[in-house]
């Protein structure tokens, strides 16, 4: 019970950043609008998806989720996190709030970016819609581990760079921005599972998800990330 | 999961050898250097001591928050962790802001909800005095009101032990006696309260007992009166032309004498007590000036080891 008030409050001051939705929600819609709305309808060579279709999908941001990190980091800076540390709110519940707050986030980021597509002319069924959105949901699953990886590994100079870094270089590595569709980067990006959080597209395309390939990635990658946040979390009880 | 028996609250607080140290460029710094201490419920204990003495490292190590390399500390009989789990202990750490974009009083309500048996919310915003910024944000605060909030916090979970790390650090003089008078009423309740700081003057006014602490080891540990009289020694010095050191020493009050040519000093346990009675035996006594030793002084004199050049120890 406690932890659900602790995750309430969580949410409640999410949704108070005026950052949050400048940056969460804001940039990927920016981006959206500016690259989709004058070719909405151009299929994107090599993919046979159109510009809406592919840039809706590609732009549900792992970034947004990674950004939990930031918040994290925060609060280890003011010596928030120690404070909780001596309260009897167990690290499950913890660990719960921030993935739950992050959910929320990249979902909403999500929701906006789908009308955005609609807008555009993306039709899908309604099946196709929801199968898609069950791909992104559990793609996001090692990103809400590498937030509070993240958050609990660096400090609040550090975080800022490092998130952007990070969020850009697999943004570029698993076709974000542009289509890979042979050469090394195509099969290197298969590695990552941001490739296969943006693969989720193709759903719309054939209907067709992941292949198992793309599933013992996501879940190896989010075992390991979890791991590592939990370690992460637990030895960090330090005065920062 | 720990279960709840009646009576859980027993054995006090106990440190066994408890010791910490600390990696550095410079090698191994000893924060904590095997410390023993019981603390039985209800008392309000200081924990006294200059920066570096090893308090906070102490204060972690009661909390789970630091894992001992020698020795235990228990908390009521229990493991500090399963105390903290079991909502036990509140504490006010020595750094620490607050989290931003909730009001005051949403964030002691948050804080409230997470305990089992946490003080109704109203009442603490009334007894620390938030209540008429309890719908402030948090990041809007004043220091002294941050430091109120975290008090709040620190009380609100209705801890049987509560443990404040320097907490009138950011305060105002006014800040301070407020405080203090604040937590007597919670103490007052039957809780255990130990707190760190480096004013004698904090102490003695507010704690039953006095634990000081120099280098990571206690000096001394007993009634504050007792304390009071050990570090709380003064300098006398004086013009005082052909006078028997020996006759100075036999001074009420005076602890050693040292004379150099015309000039005498004297080590005080009661200055106050050795002006008099000097004035009246030596009325020809002049320069006279009396120096409080500093806290600092006073540990190096109780531990005999004028080691001052470790290095300040903050943060592992």
């Amino acid at each position: 019970m406690s932890g659900l008030v602790y995750a309430r409050y969580e949410l409640l001051r999410t949704f108070r950043n005026r950052r949050f939705w400048f940056f969460s929600l804001g940039f990927p819609l920016i981006f959206f609008w500016l690259i989709a709305s004058p070719q909405r309808n151009r299929v994107l060579q090599g993919t046979g998806l159109t510009y809406a279709a592919y840039y809706m999908v590609s732009l549900a941001s792992f970034g947004t989720m990674i950004s939990t990190g930031a918040r994290i980091a925060g609060e280890r800076q003011v010596g928030w996190t120690r404070q909780l540390r001596i309260s009897p709110l167990s690290a499950r519940a913890y660990f719960r709030a921030k993935v739950l707050t992050g959910y929320t986030m990249a979902l909403l980021s999500l929701l906006l970016l789908y009308v955005s597509g609609a807008v555009l002319g993306v039709q899908l069924p309604a099946g196709r819609w929801l199968a898609m959105t069950g791909l992104i949901v559990v793609g996001l699953l090692p990103f809400a581990a590498l937030g509070v990886l993240v958050g609990h590994l660096v400090n609040t100079d550090a975080v800022g760079p490092l998130i952007g870094g990070l969020v850009s270089i697999l943004a570029f590595l698993s076709g974000t921005w542009f289509a890979i569709t042979s050469g090394f980067l195509h099969a290197f990006g298969q590695f990552l599972p941001s490739w296969w959080l943006v693969q989720a597209r193709n759903v719309a395309l054939d209907g067709h998800g992941w292949s198992a390939r793309g599933w013992v990635t996501v879940a190896a990658w989010t075992a390991i990330l979890a791991a590592a946040a939990v370690w992460a979390y637990r030895r960090d009880t330090g005065r920062v | 999961m720990i279960v709840d028996v009646p009576g859980r609250i027993d054995g006090g607080i106990r440190l066994q050898d408890l010791a910490k140290t600390f990696s550095s460029p410079r090698g191994p710094v000893p924060a904590v250097r095997g410390i023993d201490a019981f603390i039985p419920r209800g008392e309000t204990v200081a924990l006294l001591g200059p920066n570096g003495a090893g308090k906070s490292t102490t204060i972690d190590m009661m909390l789970g928050l630091s894992k001992p390399d020698r020795g235990s500390a228990s908390v009521f009989g229990r493991r500090p962790r399963e105390a903290v789990e079991a909502g036990m202990v509140g504490a006010m750490l020595q750094t620490g802001e607050l989290i931003r974009d909730l009001s005051v009083r949403e964030l002691v309500s948050m804080m409230a909800a997470l305990y089992p048996d946490p003080l109704d919310v109203e009442e603490t915003l009334d007894l620390t005095g938030l209540a008429d910024i309890s719908g402030q944000r948090t990041h809007k605060l004043s220091g002294g009101q941050t430091q109120r909030v975290r008090f709040a916090v620190a009380i609100v979970c209705n801890p049987d032990l509560l443990i404040l790390d320097e907490p009138t650090v950011a305060m105002d003089v006014e800040g301070r006696r407020e405080f203090w008078s604040i937590m007597r009423e919670f103490a007052s309740r039957g809780k255990t309260v130990l707190f760190a700081t480096h004013y004698l003057e904090e102490a003695d006014a507010h704690a039953d007992r006095v634990i000081l602490m120099a280098h990571g080891r206690i000096v001394a540990d007993g009634p504050t009166t007792e304390i009071k009289a050990r570090v709380g020694r003064r300098t006398l010095r004086a013009t005082l032309p052909g006078i028997d050191p020996e006759m100075l020493a036999a001074l009420p009050g005076v602890v050693s004498a040292e004379r150099h040519g015309d000039a005498v000093v004297l080590s005080c346990s009661d200055s106050d007590q050795t002006i008099r009675v000097l004035l009246e035996r030596h009325p020809h006594a002049k320069d006279i000036e009396v120096v409080g030793a500093g806290l600092e002084a006073a540990f190096l004199e109780l531990t005999g080891e004028p080691d001052v050049e470790e290095p300040e120890v903050l943060a592992p």
